[in-house]
This record gives C-alpha cells, structure tokens and sequence, in this order.
C-alpha cells in the first residue's frame, strides 16, 4: 500500500469514530434532537465534542511523544511510561500541589514539564552507558528507573496524604473533560505539528548519531528538541487527563510494521492511529459497564498489552 | 588536502592516537592501511568530526574543522562508518535521498531525484531500492550507505572498510567508482583497506599506522614495499609483480 492509502484509511476511520462518539454517552443524542433541544446542543458542545477532541489530541501527542522517544534513544520498546518522564512529570506535579496549591494551571504544568525534563534526561543519560547489543535491557532499565521514582512520589503523597492525587494522574481518562478544562491538550497538539516540521531530523537521528553528524546535523539541537516536545506533552496530558501508558509504546510499532520509520511519512498515521485507538478505548469505557465508565487508559492497558506481546513475539519468528 | 597534526586521543586512560601529523593529498585514493586496533577508524572518526580530538587538529583545505559550520562542512565531507547498525526500518530510496539532505533539507529538486537514481544504479541498488534496511544481506546494506555518501557529493569521501562485506564483483565495481571519482570527478578519497591487494592496485597514497601511530606513508609505488609491510603487520609480505601490476603475497 502507498502512503496515500494509509492516509485515507486513517482519516476515514477517524471521522466515523469521532461521529460515532459525539452520539455515544450515558444520555442519548440524536441528529433530530440537536435540531430541536437547545439542550441537546449544549451537551454536545459542553460535554461530548470537547472530550472526543480531548481523546483524539491525547491520544495523537502520545503516539508522537512514543515514537520521538524511540528514535532518539534508538529503541523500539521505550516511551513516555517506560523511561521516568510521567512518573518525573507526577513529582512535579506532587511538589507544586504541596509547596504551592494556588498556583494557576499553567505554572503547575511548566513545573510538571520541567520536572519531567530533568526526569527524561536522566534516563537518557543512563541508557547511553547500556550496550546497544541488548535492546531489552534500556526498557528494563527504564522500568527500574520509573519505579524509583515512582515509589519517591508514593512515599511523599503518603506522608502528606495526597495519594488519591497520583490515582488521578496516573490513570487516564475522559469522563471529567468539559468546555474549559481540556485546552492545554490543544498545546500538546500544537507540538505533534512542530514535530512533523523536523520529521526528516528525527529520522536520520534515529539512524544514528555519527550519521546525523555526517550530514550536517545539529544532533545536540534534536535531541533537545525532542526531548523537550516528549515532556511537555507528557506533562500536559498528566496535568488534564492523566496518563495512558502503553499508547507511545504499541502505535509507533504497529506504524513502524506497516510503513516503516520514515517521520515525514509515517507521523500522520502514527498519530492518528494514537488518536483513533484512544478514543475507541474511551468509547468501549463508556458502553461497556454502562450507566459506570471505565477508564479508556485502563482498557488501553489491556489492549495495549495484548497488542504489544504480539508484536513482540512476531518479530521473534520473522528474525 | 586534509592536514592532521599532533592529533591525540584518550578515551579512559587509553592512548588511542598518539600525536599524528600526516597529509592526505586531494584528488588522490588515499588508503588507510595497519592492523586491528591501530586506530584506523578513530582517525577516520576524528577528521569526520565523529568525535572530538584531546589533542592536535584538522585542517581541510588550510581551515581548521572545528571553525566549519556543520552544514558547510557536510557538503565538503562524508562518512561511511565502519559499523552500519540501523535499527530503524528505512526503504533504501529513502536512505539514499538523506545523503541529498545538506543540499536540499529535505525538499528534493528534481536535479536531486536524478542524482538519487543515479547512486542507486551505480552501486546496483535500483532493483532493492523500496527494500526496508532490515530486509537486507550486509552487502547490500553496506552499498546503500554507501549510495547514499555518493549522493552526499562531497569533496572528500571517507569510507571505512567499506570493502568488508562486498561480493567480488561489488568490491572491484566500488574501487573502479572511487577511481572515476577521484580521475574525473575532482574528489579526494580516503579508504580504510585491509587486503594489500587492493590497496596496491587503486590507492595512490598510503597512510600506514600501528598502536595509534603513523609508521609510514607516502605513494603506494614508494612505500608500500615488502619489507616496509612485513614490518607492519609483523608477518611476512612479498610484494611481486605480474603483467605489470603489483600484488602482496602473504596466504601461505
Ligand atoms: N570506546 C572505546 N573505549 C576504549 N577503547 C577503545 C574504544 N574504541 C576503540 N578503542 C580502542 O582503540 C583502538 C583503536 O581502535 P580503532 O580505531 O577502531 O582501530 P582500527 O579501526 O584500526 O581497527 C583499539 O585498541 C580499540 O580497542
Ligand atoms: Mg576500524
């Protein structure tokens, strides 16, 4: 298949998902109804368009945080959740909630951000010293390292008795999002499009290092780039929705499979494939257990993991 | 010509190059020839710009590279390294057109297609070029890195033992290139070589170093005689002649 067709394919599912879910909800909603009932229309403006959009941009900066991870530590199994930065993003987060509560939202999340920088840094420090000829070990690694951190961040929101706080940034989903309280998501939306901008740079510093050099590149200046994007998207979907592991990790690998690693290629589908996928994960959360919700990061969790494994194991026979 | 002088490296308490001063002339095949470990590639790398002297510098054409924008410098210069491990899925259309990246950033002219077609039939590519890099024997693998350095159109080209994993017909078919190259083209080439035989036949300068140092260099028909390689690689080497030609003889 060429590019061109795997464009169609994902903008077309993507608008019958988003369809599908404007009319999907604990209340019904019909083409006749919003052309009656104000009301209607308010639910749909308030409540249901704001959080289809919510899921598509978060599902979409994930994928593309994913798979800039990937490329710039040269490893297909890291992403936002495997390499400390939501987990660094999340003692941001703790440290503002504690030290300065009243703070305005988006000075929370610049710490958030910031932490989650320093968080993303160190680990990019750590697998460097990791030999290249065992990729499972910088996932591992990552996971050890996001565990640390983690377990600092339970320990402090045990003391001060804030733990219900990392439940929320932790697990992501969708059912709180109105009008007014999923605009930051639109920031992280704003930085996927900067990414497709330095598409080829990320490509060809996913070729490595040296090679970057040898073509000119300013291999430190993409490193810096990408690793900025990947925390402040990670900071802002944990500041508004809290996080969906798992989404960075499958998509860019299903991506990968289907048309390879080149960005400028492949980067629309990643992240429309992030955001289809999300949202399909919502909107089973909203039907599944229905009047109750369950959260889309969770179901995503489980076809996440599925999704992962297989690939995982398919790339074993096919070597 | 490229200048290297007093040019160290230490990595961990290492000595890996130990002040080397030599000349790679322009409009030459240089090859850069000593045994494992003698620090081939580290030079190779230090001249890239791959990494960064203790001691010493680089000039190329009488400006020092580290006053060279990168930019710049990537039009002048490139690189094959000696290890290509790729772990991206990259067509090899795709990785060939990268090397067109200093002059166009991105945005193929149609002059810049042409050259890309161009470096795929040279190095006998066309039939593999929307192969994925994974998909590939080493061989070829190693022909589209090279591809796409020649596409890089570059002054110099560096290429690290690029002959290691090339067939025959590909290895002599690479020589006969950088030979046009460098006869028609202009180009300047350095070569890390390991079979004499080659270097005898194409290189005109030879660089020969042991233990991080220059034992030798000069023109092949010069240097490179039996006793001056024998000392080198600590084994014995006879340089004879046949039709002409020159060749070492060291298999039994
Ligand atoms: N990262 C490194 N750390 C320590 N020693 C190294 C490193 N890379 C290379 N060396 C050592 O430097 C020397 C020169 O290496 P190299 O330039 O690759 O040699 P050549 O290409 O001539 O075979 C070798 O002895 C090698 O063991
Ligand atoms: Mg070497």
């Amino acid at each position: 298949m060429q590019p061109r067709h795997y464009y169609m394919l994902t903008f077309s599912g993507l608008l019958t998902l988003s369809v599908g879910s404007l009319f999907l909800g604990a209340q019904a909603l019909t083409l006749s109804g919003l052309l009656n009932d104000p009301q209607k229309l308010q639910l749909l403006l308030i409540s249901r368009l704001p959080r289809t959009l919510a899921t598509l941009l978060t599902g979409a900066s994930m994928a593309v945080a994913g798979v800039i991870m990937q490329l710039l530590v040269r490893n297909r199994f890291v992403e936002p959740g495997t390499t400390g930065t939501n987990e660094a993003a999340m003692l941001g987060l703790l440290a503002v909630t504690l030290l300065a509560p009243d703070w305005p939202i988006v000075l929370q999340m610049t710490i958030a951000a910031l932490s989650a920088l320093a968080g993303t840094l160190g680990f990019l420090h750590l697998s460097r010293r990791l030999p290249p000829q065992q990729p499972l070990l910088i996932p591992l690694v990552g996971l050890i390292y996001a565990g640390v951190l983690m377990s600092i961040a339970t320990f402090f929101a045990y003391q001060f008795d804030l733990i219900q706080f990392i439940g929320v940034w932790m697990s992501g989903e969708f059912s709180g999002v109105l009008a007014g309280r999923y605009e930051l998501l639109w920031l992280a939306g704003a930085l996927s499009v900067l990414v497709y901008f330095a598409a080829d740079q990320f490509t060809i510093a996913g070729l490595g290092q040296g090679l970057a050099i040898s073509l000119g590149l300013r291999y430190g200046q993409i490193v810096a780039l990408g690793v900025a994007t990947v925390s402040m998207v990670s900071a802002l979907v944990i500041v508004t929705v809290g996080a969906l592991p798992f989404v960075g990790l499958v998509v860019p690998n299903v991506v990968s499979r289907l048309m390879g690693d080149n960005l400028r290629q492949s980067l629309p589908v990643v992240a429309g494939i992030g955001g289809g996928l999300v949202l399909v994960c919502d909107m089973l959360g909203r039907v599944l257990r229905s009047p109750y919700e369950i959260p889309a990061g969770t179901i995503f969790g489980i076809v996440g993991a599925v999704v992962f494994l297989s690939l995982l194991l398919g790339r074993r026979s096919h070597a | 010509m490229i200048d290297v002088s007093h040019l160290s490296y230490v990595i961990a308490d290492h000595q890996i190059l130990n002040d080397i001063t030599t000349q790679l002339p322009r409009n030459q095949i240089t090859a850069l020839i000593g045994p494992n470990g003698a620090g081939k590639s580290t030079l190779l790398g230090a001249i890239a710009r791959q990494l960064t002297p203790s001691v010493g510098e680089v000039r190329i054409g009488g400006e020092n590279l580290t006053q060279i924008d990168p930019q710049v410098l990537a039009k002048r210069m490139a690189i094959v390294a000696q290890q290509l491990h790729v772990g991206s899925r990259i067509r090899v259309a795709d990785l060939v057109g990268f090397g067109r990246w200093p002059h166009s950033q991105g945005r193929l002219s149609a002059a810049d297609n042409a050259a890309i077609s161009d470096a795929l039939k040279r190095f006998d590519l066309t039939a593999l070029h929307h192969r994925f890099l994974d998909e590939l024997s080493g061989g070829q693998r190693q022909r589209a890195f090279l591809a796409m350095a020649y596409t890089q159109d570059t002054d110099w080209l560096l290429l690290d033992e690029p002959l290691n994993n090339l067939d025959l017909k590909h290895a002599r078919s690479l020589m006969a290139h950088l030979r046009q190259m460098v006869d028609h083209g202009g180009k300047s080439v350095v070569v890390v070589l390991h079979d004499l035989n080659f270097t005898l036949a194409w290189a005109d300068h030879v660089v020969a170093m042991r233990a991080g140092q220059v034992v030798f260099s000069g023109p092949t028909t010069e240097v490179a005689t039996s006793i001056a390689l024998s000392d080198l690689y600590q084994t014995e080497i006879e340089v004879t002649s046949l039709n002409d030609r020159r060749f070492a003889l060291y298999h039994r």
